[in-house]
């Protein structure tokens, strides 16, 4: 009798355990010098598809750091379609206007439910028209990680595009050719997937450091010829402006900040997407100076402004999730105080702390705002789906002072209007908002109307501008929706805050 | 007003719309509007337009906007001028115009 045999004689509940096999038994690679050091790396997505194990019905994952200029999500959901998978769900931190060429893979079952912040362009149109059989599900990005946290998404492979890792698959975005910042959509999908094959176009020595997404996370690697053109991180939403218009409601905002009664040494601040809430930075650098008040974080998508200012002094450290432009990928790699974190940390509502539970001040934008201050930054005044949930209804609840920045009217179309066409963050957590036509304050935030009018700011009722900018454009006609639900808008908190309907054509 | 030859007016800038105007053939008035609101906006559209050739005493050509969602008084301005423009008016009526 063997000792095991023993030992399960005498103590039955430890009959599972094995006899020693030897010292590479369960780590044969090891044997192999070859093996040992590579044993990750593989020569093409198919590859690395096959070796994953997914199949159909499973779910997918990407991230979204290159916006504009991904080249991962289309290249590898066309190489599943060619694999012939069918009915995956696709779990993408967000999508934006270059991922219209999944339409076809939709259309032919490849792909047949849809995860995301949000959507633009083609992609977006033909969804609110009524693509998809199952609606899209749009969270937010605080949001997304809470629902891998609770199991709503299950990520079965992640393939995350990363501009460097080494042959373990340590990854960072702060270094290599196609540079993008912050990995911090990706350190989510690498955490929570089943399984993670990395893409990248360089593999650099090991070990790669700074380590954002860490080999024991890792599966799998390829190596491609780009994984993305981070040139164009900064077209569409995260451009910088010229408009005088967006200027003008930016130094607006600046001067609600400066007298909102939160302009003090160590606040915290975040700029939202968008141009004239990007641009609302530039002006209170002069602020800043003049009254001797340093902020101690800013958070989120970092710009080149922003960096600016944590350059000369006036922001202690950058929080960082998604670097909007080069400038901020290269602060990243070089400043000690520019923190790469996950939107777990960033924004989850079930995480154990998140950035922006501490945020003193965010500016936002919205597509719509209505006389209940509900903001709408989803769909289109047509009906039709063209924005992203983002960090909006996450840090808005957050901050000790929610502003909302957006011009009264854009061409033809009232911002502020009676309802909104789709709720994504609820009124109550917006404080104020600034137009370019004046400034409107929350109700429940009379201490911040009498600090503005006193400081000698346009303030008036949000009733007032929704009549002002009706008077100028005339009342638009409804739109008309079918009774088919084609998106559903989920709350941080997973919970249901509004869905989209199909617009009836 | 007798629209006698080809005329435009206006841009396709964001907030302002371009107007072409045309001599008719068969004498009747057709007016083809495309707007990047029409949803929301086109009925009202229509009707500026039908009231600035009203007042001008347009009854005959062929009128097409493009609108990039310009607001009623720029729409106004934009088919006065146009129409004033293939009818090769020199002699303002400043009260019509108004």
């Amino acid at each position: 009798m063997n000792s095991i045999e023993q030992l399960s004689g005498q103590q039955p509940q430890l009959a599972a355990l094995r006899p020693f096999a030897g010292a590479n038994a369960a780590t044969p690679y090891l044997a192999d010098p070859v093996q040992k050091r590579e044993r990750k790396l593989l020569g093409s997505i198919e590859e690395a598809i096959e070796r994953t194990g997914l199949q159909d019905g499973m779910t997918i994952s990407f991230h979204h750091h290159f916006r504009e200029g991904d080249l991962v999500i289309n290249r590898v959901v066309d190489t599943l379609a060619r694999m012939g998978f069918k009915n995956l769900t696709l779990a993408s931190s967000s999508l934006l206007s270059c991922n219209a060429p999944l339409i076809e893979h939709i259309k032919n079952g490849v792909i047949t439910q849809i995860y995301t912040s949000g959507m633009r362009g083609k992609l977006a149109d033909a969804i609110s028209h009524g693509l998809m059989e199952k609606p899209v599900q749009i969270h937010s990005h605080g949001g997304r990680v809470h629902l891998l946290q609770s199991g709503e998404i299950k990520i079965d492979v992640a393939f995350l595009g990363v501009p460097c890792c080494d042959v373990f698959g340590n990854a960072n975005g702060s270094h290599g050719k196609s540079r993008c910042g912050s990995l911090g959509y990706a350190k989510v999908d690498a955490q929570f997937a089943r399984q993670v094959v990395l893409l990248t176009d360089e593999i650099v020595g090991f070990p790669n450091v700074p380590v954002s997404i860490s080999q024991d996370r890792v599966d799998y690697i390829v190596k491609v010829d780009e994984v993305g053109d981070p040139s164009r991180i900064s077209v569409g939403a995260a451009r910088v402006t010229s408009n005088p218009r967006e200027l003008m409601i930016a130094r607006f905002a600046a001067d609600v900040i400066e007298h909102s009664g939160y302009f003090k040494t160590g606040f915290s601040l975040q700029t939202g997407s968008g141009a004239a809430s990007t641009a609302a930075t530039r002006f209170l650098e002069d602020r800043m100076v003049r009254q001797g008040i340093t902020a101690s974080y800013a958070l989120g998508g970092i710009t080149g402004s922003i960096v600016d200012l944590h350059k000369k002094g006036l922001i202690e450290t950058l929080v960082d999730t998604q670097s909007f432009d080069n400038v901020a990928a290269q602060s990243l790699a070089e400043s000690p105080r520019h923190l790469e974190v996950s939107t777990n940390e960033y924004a989850n509502p079930s995480s154990k702390g998140t950035y922006c539970d501490l945020v003193d001040v965010v500016i936002l934008s919205a597509l719509e705002i209505d006389t209940d201050f509900n903001v709408n930054v989803i769909t289109g005044s047509d009906g039709v789906m063209r924005g992203a949930s983002g960090g909006h209804c996450d840090v808005a609840t957050a901050a000790n002072l929610t502003i909302v920045v957006a011009p009264l009217i854009r061409s033809r179309i009232p911002t502020v209007v009676r309802h909104v066409t789709t709720v994504v963050t609820p009124g109550e957590s917006i404080d104020v908002l600034v137009t370019d036509h004046g400034i409107a304050v929350n109700p429940g935030r009379p201490e911040v109307a009498e600090r503005l009018r006193a400081a000698g700011l346009p303030v008036m009722s949000i009733e007032a501008l929704y009549q002002r900018a009706v008077g100028l454009t005339g009342e638009p006609q409804a739109i008309e929706f079918t009774e088919r639900i084609v998106g559903v808008i989920r709350y941080r908190d997973g919970s249901v805050i509004d869905v989209v309907r199909q617009v009836r054509e | 007003m007798k629209i006698i030859k080809e005329a435009i007016a206006g841009t396709l800038e964001s907030s302002d719309l371009l107007v072409k105007v045309a001599p008719s053939h068969d004498d009747t008035l057709e007016i083809i509007l495309s707007s990047e609101v029409i949803k929301q906006f086109g009925q009202q559209i229509r009707r500026v337009v039908d009231e600035t050739l009203q007042r001008l005493g347009v009854t005959a050509g062929s009128i097409i906007i493009e609108d990039k969602g310009a607001l009623d008084c720029a729409i106004r301005a934009r088919v006065q001028t146009a129409v004033l423009r293939g009818a090769a008016c020199t002699d303002l009526n400043w009260e019509h115009l108004s």
